[in-house]
């Protein structure tokens, strides 16, 4: 096992590389990755493309009498509701699902988009994916768009991490050039073009609306729903929007088969899932475990709580999740179905570890400040509640607080809760909700004597 | 048709049709900020939310498609509890600065905060402020922090009046409504942003802290300007107009007016008023009293008929007068033994029309808006009939083909799927080619035949998408009619329309260009034309010019050259609301504006709306219809004894009971029998730019402050 200084080292010798630890377990997306190896050919030699050759019937497996070479469009959907595979980006929807959603015999243009915009606070795991193995996602977006009959489909990447696009558009370029994308995939009648798209990096375009209005080109603010992408997305036309994770994982579960992807998790939450774990954790990075990994196991392979001090609450999936404290996220297991049970979600895989040094009112102070500056401005109620809730959390810091405010602080949440056009008015509500809930003593503390409970940070 | 419950009770509703419909046809309000019947859905105020059944958040009823056996509740604790809790963050950041406010009384934030804010707020921390906007003479932004972006005028540019000159730039708090970069507002439609803002954001600039809305007294009126016949409020206080906003009418303007109709109302108000009779005695202008000054213009007219005959006396008249006034002019100079009387000052072409030939649409205003095929020819569409356009660009975004011939391509704010360029001279070449493309295309005989043989491109996709489609129309503009080959122009457009399918019809000009046809108020056999009238006759022979509610200098296509020849006359009597012909005119005569003075007029599809004063008239001025009618009396002529503005009406007016309140349609038609002559035109085209249509646009000080109003750079032959 790696120590903490040796992957500090690392960090001084290649920047923000932080997947390139041993300690991930049974890594199928982060597998291998060694910084350098991102290139067609080391994907290649990763069994890479192989899943496509399958679908395409290249891959040179004996063929059933009667039956045609490869897949069919309804078998690789299948194979993907077999295997449980849930989306990656937040909400955790079935993918397999999402993808019957897709009108088969659509006349006109259908686009896949990779939602890439990877913006949720603590999240890092889709940069280090499109920067170590970029090849996964063309992959994965190839058979996605081969299941659902997509010719044209975009990668719409974060706006802040340039190094990503850069490498995602070079992968692109190797990709054409070896004949995987483009007209007449390997040879066959098969057609996809994959562009990418470099976002602006407002953290609302991670919304899949706002994230298709942006790349038509306009300002990006979610749209109302109904009608969904699924029948009126990208210039009107049907749409389907994954994560990249999502996509990074369809070409393990192609060639290994569904079952396998879902036996490496736990029933309804098959395969994989990437922790990006940040905060008090002697070895913040990327890992890659199966779902259902317990809590403490992915704090103990994160190096357990920085200083051996004492685990206070976990943001378990992403700003915008609820907090949890100490007690009850140590008896979690790591999968979606579980930390809904506690209360909160599991997000994109943001796993934010507070230690007993941490000042909940400061760290809500943050996260409210987050919300109210990425908050398009369009609905009213997260326009104006989300500027309310910041300035009361600010209050209370500063040591301005009411006795009352606590309350108040609720009842604006509620207010914007389930009111809003998109996601993000319970995204800011949520955190204000559980930060009192858990942790109200604290921020009654903070009223009563104008200061923290914690001691001074560390 | 489905059928839903409504808070209990049962409602058909369209399929697809939102929840907000069903409940506008049942006639169960539901509170709403950004939802507007005319404007897409932006569902961002969220005041609509309501409780849908099966549903586990409450949902906005503008975007909640209605589906069979949904229940609604409007009312039940989960929607009023969500209604108050969006009004409580609408309010929050809001100023309340109601008792100052322009919008205090007729605001929908402050209406609905009475039903769903609290008495007090819980919001205790600083109020956002947004910085001050100026953008330009009409609209005031001086307020923005009274904004809720509910983005209707930003909807309203980018739908309605085809630019986006609003938008919100920023997010979250940030947010704010804006132009871009600072620009003006240049829209000649920019004031209905104001009646939409259902706050104090946007608000009129002219009525700007002049009068608390409740003071008003709200009268009904028809705008005297094009030929829409837009219908008005207008809001009145202290027997003086304050501001005037749209009537709804669907079949007319809908909900919408120009800013020509909505802000000329500050001309009536003007220091240019004339509020007195005046006459020049030695050259100098003195103000008499009614009894001298219209003993003068009967003595004079007397004298000059004994003199040099009934022929030596005219009269040009307004086609934005009334139709009571247009009645009683053509029977005083009828009268007098005289046919001289013409409203075409601007018309360089006077082929006869008959009585039953009255030029007009051709179709309804309304049917402007579901047309799949237009051809506009000769027209500044947009800034012509701001109104009509905005139907034809409704048209257009529901898929109408819209082609145009003309001298330069201006900016209708629309897409144009062909425009043909032309020099004004050649139109009539123009529209041959397009003619003759039709012809090949249908395999007929072309009705005259093209110097080149064959048509240009362009005219080919203009008959390629003429015979296309259904619902098309052919509408000749202000500079067609003007046109001096103006009848080949129309014989032609009536060859492409019977050969396509297509309605034929003029964009008149004016208010009432088709009353003044009805009212025959030009000339029959033997009379002067407005041409020759402008020239001061045949060889001078026009000694006496009865001048009503016209500035030739301004008003015809003769300009200033006018203003010399018609000096030349004995006699020049001006009948004008404002002090105007100073330079000409022997004597003037204060007449009502279209705000002080019963009325009638006639627009362009027929439609004969009549209005009444809605103030007294100012000073001395006396109503036009009663001054000519005591003229009539003083000439010793018959038929001036009616006692009423509505009786000089329904003289020329028989009930119409066919179509009531229409022109019989049997007097409606623009067929010609005239040959179509393909020579080019010898005159430059005359049409007037939007704010010096007639003589209260040329006075109304805000509007002459827009950037319209500013002297055009490309249109050529515009008066003044």
């Amino acid at each position: 096992m790696t120590t903490a200084s040796q992957v500090l080292a690392q960090f001084a010798a290649n920047g923000v590389e932080t997947c390139f630890h041993g300690r991930h377990i049974n890594p199928q997306i982060y597998a291998d990755l060694n910084g350098s190896n991102w290139r067609l050919k080391d994907y290649e030699a990763r069994g890479g493309y192989q899943a496509l050759r399958k679908i395409l019937g290249q891959d040179g497996a004996p063929v059933e009498d009667g039956k045609a070479a490869g897949m069919t469009q309804d078998q690789v959907i299948a194979v993907v509701k077999e295997s449980a595979l849930r989306g990656r980006g937040g909400a955790g929807f079935p993918t397999g699902l999402k993808w019957s959603f897709m009108p088969r015999q659509f006349p006109g243009q259908k686009y896949l988009v990779c939602n890439s915009d990877e913006g949720e606070p603590g999240t890092c795991k889709d940069r280090d994916i499109l920067q170590f193995n970029p090849h996964i996602v063309i992959e994965g977006m190839i058979i996605a768009a081969y299941a659902m009959g997509i010719s044209v489909g975009y990668n719409y990447i974060h706006g802040e991490i340039f190094a990503s696009y850069d490498r995602f558009e070079e992968a692109l370029d190797e990709a054409r050039a070896a004949g995987y994308l483009g007209d007449n995939i390997l040879g066959s009648t098969y057609t996809f073009q994959l562009h990418a798209f470099h976002g602006f990096g407002a953290y609302i375009c991670g919304e899949e609306t706002a994230l298709l209005e942006s790349l038509e080109g306009k300002k990006g603010q979610p749209r109302f729903k109904p009608p969904f992408p699924a029948s009126f997305g990208m210039y009107g036309k049907p749409t389907t929007i994954n994560n990249t994770e999502t996509f990074a994982a369809v070409p393990w579960i192609i060639r290994n088969g569904g079952a396998a992807y879902l036996a490496c998790g736990k029933p309804n939450n098959g395969g994989t899932k990437i922790y990006s774990v940040s905060g008090d954790v002697e070895l913040p990075g990327n890992y890659e475990v199966p779902l259902g990994t317990p809590f403490s196991k992915l704090l103990e392979i994160a190096g357990g709580v920085r200083k051996g001090r004492k685990l206070k609450a976990v943001i378990p999936g992403g700003s915008s999740a609820p907090i949890l404290p100490a007690d009850i996220m140590m008896g979690c297991t790591m999968d979606y179905d579980s930390i809904a049970k506690a209360g909160s979600m599991l997000g994109s895989g943001a796993v934010i570890v507070l230690d007993d040094s941490r000042c909940m009112v400061k760290s809500l102070q943050r996260l409210s400040y987050f919300y109210m500056h990425e908050s398009c401005g369009q609905c009213t109620p997260c326009r104006e509640g989300t500027g309310w809730l910041s300035r009361m959390v600010d209050r209370i810091e500063v040591g301005h607080g009411r006795p009352s405010d606590m309350d108040l602080l609720n009842s604006v949440a509620d207010n914007i809760m389930g009111r809003t056009i998109c996601a993000l008015g319970d995204a800011a509500a949520l955190p204000v909700r559980s930060m009192i809930k858990h942790f109200r003593h604290e921020f009654e503390h903070h009223v009563e004597h104008k200061t923290c409970m914690v001691p001074a940070y560390v | 048709m489905i059928e839903i419950e409504l808070d209990g009770k049962k409602v058909e509703a369209k399929e697809g049709s939102m929840i907000m419909h069903a409940a506008d046809n049942a006639g169960t309000y539901i509170p709403h900020f950004c939802y507007h019947k005319k404007l897409s859905i932006a569902a961002n105020c969220r005041m609509c939310l309501v409780d849908v059944e099966k549903m586990p958040k409450p949902m906005p009823a503008c975007a909640t498609p209605v589906s069979q056996g949904m229940i609604v509740r409007t009312k039940s604790d989960k929607a009023i509890k969500a209604q108050q809790s969006v009004m409580e963050f609408l309010l929050i950041n809001h100023p309340l600065d109601c008792p100052i406010c322009d919008q205090g009384g007729e605001c929908q934030l402050q209406d609905l905060a009475v039903g769903y804010g609290g008495s007090a707020s819980r919001y205790e921390e600083e109020k956002r402020v947004v910085a001050v906007k100026d953008v330009g003479p009409l609209i005031s932004m001086q307020e923005m922090s009274r904004c809720i972006h509910c983005t209707r005028c930003v909807r309203f540019g980018q739908e309605v009046a085809g630019v986006m000159e609003l938008g919100m730039s920023h997010r979250g708090e940030h947010a704010e409504i804006e132009t871009f970069i600072g620009h003006s507002i240049d829209s000649e439609l920019s004031g209905n942003m104001i009646d939409i803002c259902p706050v104090g954001a946007l608000t009129s600039k002219p009525f700007r802290y002049s009068a608390r809305t409740w003071e008003l007294s709200r009268r009904k009126s028809i705008s005297p300007h094009d030929s829409t016949g837009a219908n008005l409020i207008v809001q009145v206080k202290g027997n003086k107009v304050l501001r005037v906003v749209p009537l709804e009418n669907e079949a007319v303007n809908e909900c919408w007016i120009a800013d020509r109709d909505r802000f000329s109302y500050e001309a009536l108000n003007s220091d240019e008023r004339l509020t007195a009779p005046m006459v020049k005695q030695g050259g100098v202008w003195k103000t008499v009293d009614w009894q001298t000054a219209l003993e003068y213009v009967a003595n004079g007219l007397k004298q000059i008929k004994t003199d040099h005959g009934a022929k030596s006396i005219g009269a040009l008249v307004s086609p934005h007068s009334t139709l009571e006034e247009l009645t009683l002019a053509a029977s005083l100079v009828r009268g007098l033994g005289s046919e001289n009387i013409d409203y075409r000052l601007r018309n360089a072409e006077f082929s006869p029309s008959g009585p039953s030939e009255i030029r007009w649409l051709g179709t309804s205003i309304a049917s402007l808006s579901k047309l799949q095929r237009v051809l506009i020819i000769g027209s500044d569409l947009r800034k012509d009939h701001p109104l009509f356009a905005l139907r034809i660009r409704h048209s257009g975004r529901v898929g109408c083909s819209v082609n145009a011939i003309n001298s330069v391509a201006s900016d209708w704010a629309m897409p144009v799927a062909n425009t043909l360029i032309s020099d004004s001279r050649n139109w009539a070449q123009a529209l041959a080619e397009v003619a003759s493309a039709v012809a090949v295309e249908k395999g007929v005989v072309a009705p005259v035949a093209v110097a080149s043989e064959v048509a240009g491109d362009i005219a080919k996709a203009i008959a390629k998408s003429l015979l296309g489609g259904e619902r098309k129309a052919i509408l000749l503009g202000n500079a067609a009619a003007h046109h001096g080959k103006a009848t080949s122009l129309l014989a032609l457009a009536n060859w492409i329309g019977e050969h396509t399918g297509a309605s034929v019809g003029y964009l008149t000009e004016a208010a009432n260009t088709v009353g003044a046809q009805f009212a025959n108020a030009m000339p029959r056999a033997g009379g002067l034309n407005a041409a020759q009238m402008l020239a001061g006759g045949v060889d001078g022979s026009l000694k006496a010019v009865v001048l009503l509610n016209t500035e030739p200098e301004f008003d015809s296509s003769a300009g200033a050259a006018a203003a010399q020849a018609l000096g030349t006359c004995q006699m020049v009597v001006t009948l004008s609301p404002f002090k105007a012909n100073m330079a000409f005119s022997d004597v003037l005569l204060p007449i009502a504006p279209f705000t002080e003075t019963p009325g009638t007029f006639v627009n362009a599809e027929g439609r004969v709306q009549s209005f009444h004063a809605v103030v007294k008239p100012l000073g001395e001025t006396r109503p036009g219809w009663k001054v000519l009618r005591v003229l009539g009396n003083m000439l010793g002529l018959a038929g001036f004894d009616s006692e009423s503005a509505q009786d000089v009406a329904a003289q020329v007016l028989k009930p119409n009971e066919a179509a009531p309140g229409h022109l019989p349609s049997a007097v409606l038609s623009n067929a010609t029998s005239a040959t179509v002559d393909l020579a080019p035109s010898t005159n430059a085209v005359v049409s007037a730019s939007i704010y010096q249509l007639d003589g209260i646009v040329r006075r109304a000080a805000s509007l002459q402050l827009t950037a319209d109003a500013k002297p055009p750079a490309a249109r050529e032959g515009v008066a003044a």
